[in-house]
């Protein structure tokens, strides 16, 4: 249902078999599939690690934390059982592609699982989908099933005398599980709080045992890194960012899409030329580089390459691979406005800061954006914002502040022609004004 | 379970779920969603029957319903049309589509019609950014909405609600 889009620049790796009925486990293997597996069994859990820290990849989610270093920090002893766990609960707004490797090569994702589970001496892997996916739940319990039936999973995987099961979960509606230790909560059957960290789950995570937790995309990867060779891999990038990745162009684009582009690729030839430009002859006013958590980066600012690197020189993150772009009829205090509202509801209400801090901001801007605002309203605005950062136990509080600070840092003029009970100017039906109490 | 609200199939997931896991209660949120497609909402016996399977307290399963917005203890209509209004869907027209189905079903977010065949709800991100703006109806994805292409969307369900096709 979900498909992939195309332009010459792309580079089809992690995206090599969509659209190539490889849901199907015949169909995977004939493409080459789960030989990185026994590439894998042969290489030994300290070669896998090697082979994972040489090819650059880094975490797909928004951190961009280097995976193969992250797979090291599991102790190798451990009296707990060791997990894998793929978050596949992607819900940062403007991120839409792992739906897409769910829907065409969920194979990819049990292989990606069973070569993290090989490198910590695990036992067994969870898939974490979000509740909205499921016709995704569907395709990946049938992917896991045929894997069994081939023995690829189960007891003595590929003749190793290794034992791997792989649970399919769903989620049930909820942004913050996407945050590695709120999604481990939810997987015990509790309420998606996050933990306070350190321990991280390398060292205590699921059920109390050491414990990977990536994105679905840093696992559809694996394999591949296996098929065509870490150095291989790592030359597709950047400098410290190997690879490729999914970015999900939308918004104000002739041709929004997940398109599979080099780590690097320059943002402003995404827009312009994969993306197709603005549409109506507009201009463009921000793009949103990462997911909605990301701060926003101007016209002048998009001239750089879209890897972790130049993206967090640029002021922003590279995040999630979500690039939102706004033309110049957007209303940014409106866009704001939207991006809080989300936060005040998706916040999870255990730490003040971001539980009053999201209200009061989405207050502030309801307020601001109606007509109803006072000079000080802008400063509060970013003063609240920033008093958050950093305040909070998972990172919710930080992605509803960034942005923010950035929206009043980089479009003051458009907060300001706000007030004077003017209101939006491009606003159609203003709601009721907010007691701000 | 002895008796059981489910049907023999659903039951027998459920047996099933719960050996899956370290522990039991990783089952309860999928059973929780499981049971909501089928029965159509978090009753209190499905929610004493839950506990019981997971064995832990009615209360312990109602903090977890609270947290998930998919999760609901009241009836929703046969096709709960979700339509997203986040920042990529907002930038195409998904503010428009919320308020065209409002219209068109004459219900307020939230609402369901009276006939209970359709109930809407405008919904934060459902990963279908770069296919904006989007809605889900149950679990169906419908994306690349106009007010025209919503209303087909509606009218075909308004029509299979007649032929009497399940949820």
């Amino acid at each position: 249902m979900a498909t992939l889009s195309t332009h010459p620049d792309c580079v089809p790796l992690v995206s090599c078999r969509f659209g190539k009925g490889a849901t199907e486990i015949d169909r995977y293997i004939e493409l080459a599939g789960y030989e990185s597996v026994r590439k894998a069994l042969a290489l030994g859990a300290e070669g896998i690690i090697n082979e994972m820290k040489a090819s650059n990849l880094r975490g797909r989610g928004g951190a961009g934390f280097p995976t193969g270093l992250k797979w090291s920090f599991v102790p190798k002893q451990s009296s707990k059982p060791k997990y894998v766990l793929v978050n596949g609960d992607e819900s940062e707004p403007g991120t839409c592609k792992d739906r897409l490797i769910f829907e065409h090569d969920p194979h990819s994702v049990i292989e990606g699982v069973i070569i993290a589970g090989l490198s910590i001496q695990a036992r067994m892997g969870f898939i974490y989908l979000r509740g909205e996916y499921r016709y995704l739940l569907q395709i990946m319990e049938r992917a896991v099933a045929q894997a069994y039936t081939k023995g690829f999973l189960g007891k003595n995987i590929f003749g190793s005398g290794i034992d791997f099961d792989i649970v399919t979960q769903t989620g049930a509606g909820a942004y913050e599980v996407g945050e590695e230790s709120a999604l481990m909560e939810s997987l015990e059957g509790k309420r998606g709080i996050p933990r306070i960290r350190p321990p991280f789950p390398a060292v205590v995570g699921l059920y109390g045992g050491p414990t990977i937790i990536n994105n679905a995309e840093t696992i559809a990867t694996v394999p591949h890194i296996f098929r065509i060779g870490a150095a291989d891999y790592a030359k597709l990038g950047t400098e410290r960012n190997g690879g490729t990745r999914l970015f999900c162009l939308s918004g104000h684009l002739n041709k929004p899409g997940v398109y599979e582009l080099p780590m690097g690729y320059n943002l402003k030839k995404m827009i312009y030329e994969v993306g197709g430009g603005i549409p109506n002859g507009r201009k463009l006013k921000a793009v949103v580089p990462g997911g909605s958590s990301t701060p926003a980066l101007t016209v002048d600012e998009i001239d750089i390459g879209m890897d972790f690197d130049q993206v967090g020189k640029a002021g922003s993150m590279l995040g999630s691979g979500g690039v939102v772009v706004l033309d110049e009829t957007t209303c940014m205090v409106e866009f704001a406005l939207r991006t809080m509202k989300f936060y005040r509801h998706e916040s999870c209400g255990w730490c003040i800061p971001c539980r009053e801090g999201t209200d009061w901001l989405e207050k502030s801007l309801t307020r601001l954006h109606n007509g109803g605002g006072v000079d000080q309203d802008i400063e509060n605005i970013r003063y609240l914002a920033e008093n958050m950062l950093g305040r909070t136990f998972c990172p919710l509080g930080d992605a509803a502040a960034m942005p923010t600070i950035a929206f009043v840092k980089k479009f003051r003029k458009e907060f300001e022609d706000h007030l004077d009970g003017k209101g939006c100017p491009k606003h159609y039906a203003a709601e009721p004004e907010p007691a701000l109490v | 379970m002895t008796t059981t609200l489910f049907s023999p199939a659903l039951a027998a997931r459920f047996d099933k779920l719960v050996t899956l896991y370290p522990v039991k209660r990783s089952a309860l949120v999928p059973m929780l969603l499981y049971a909501q497609d089928e029965v159509g909402y978090l009753s209190e016996p499905v929610i004493a029957e839950i506990a019981e399977r997971i064995g832990i307290s009615e209360l312990d399963v109602r903090n977890v319903i609270s947290y998930y917005s998919l999760l609901r203890t009241q009836p929703a209509g046969k096709f709960h049309v979700q339509v997203c209004t986040n920042i990529s869907c907002m930038l195409r027209g998904g503010n428009e589509i919320l308020d065209h189905c409002k219209k068109k079903l004459g219900i307020p977010n939230k609402g369901v019609t009276s006939d209970g065949v359709f109930s809407l709800e405008e919904v934060e991100c459902i990963g279908a950014c770069s296919w904006a703006p989007a809605a889900q109806v149950n679990y169906d994805f419908h994306e690349n909405l106009t007010p025209e292409s919503i209303d087909k969307v509606l009218d075909d369900y308004r029509v299979k609600s007649r032929d009497g096709s399940a949820r």
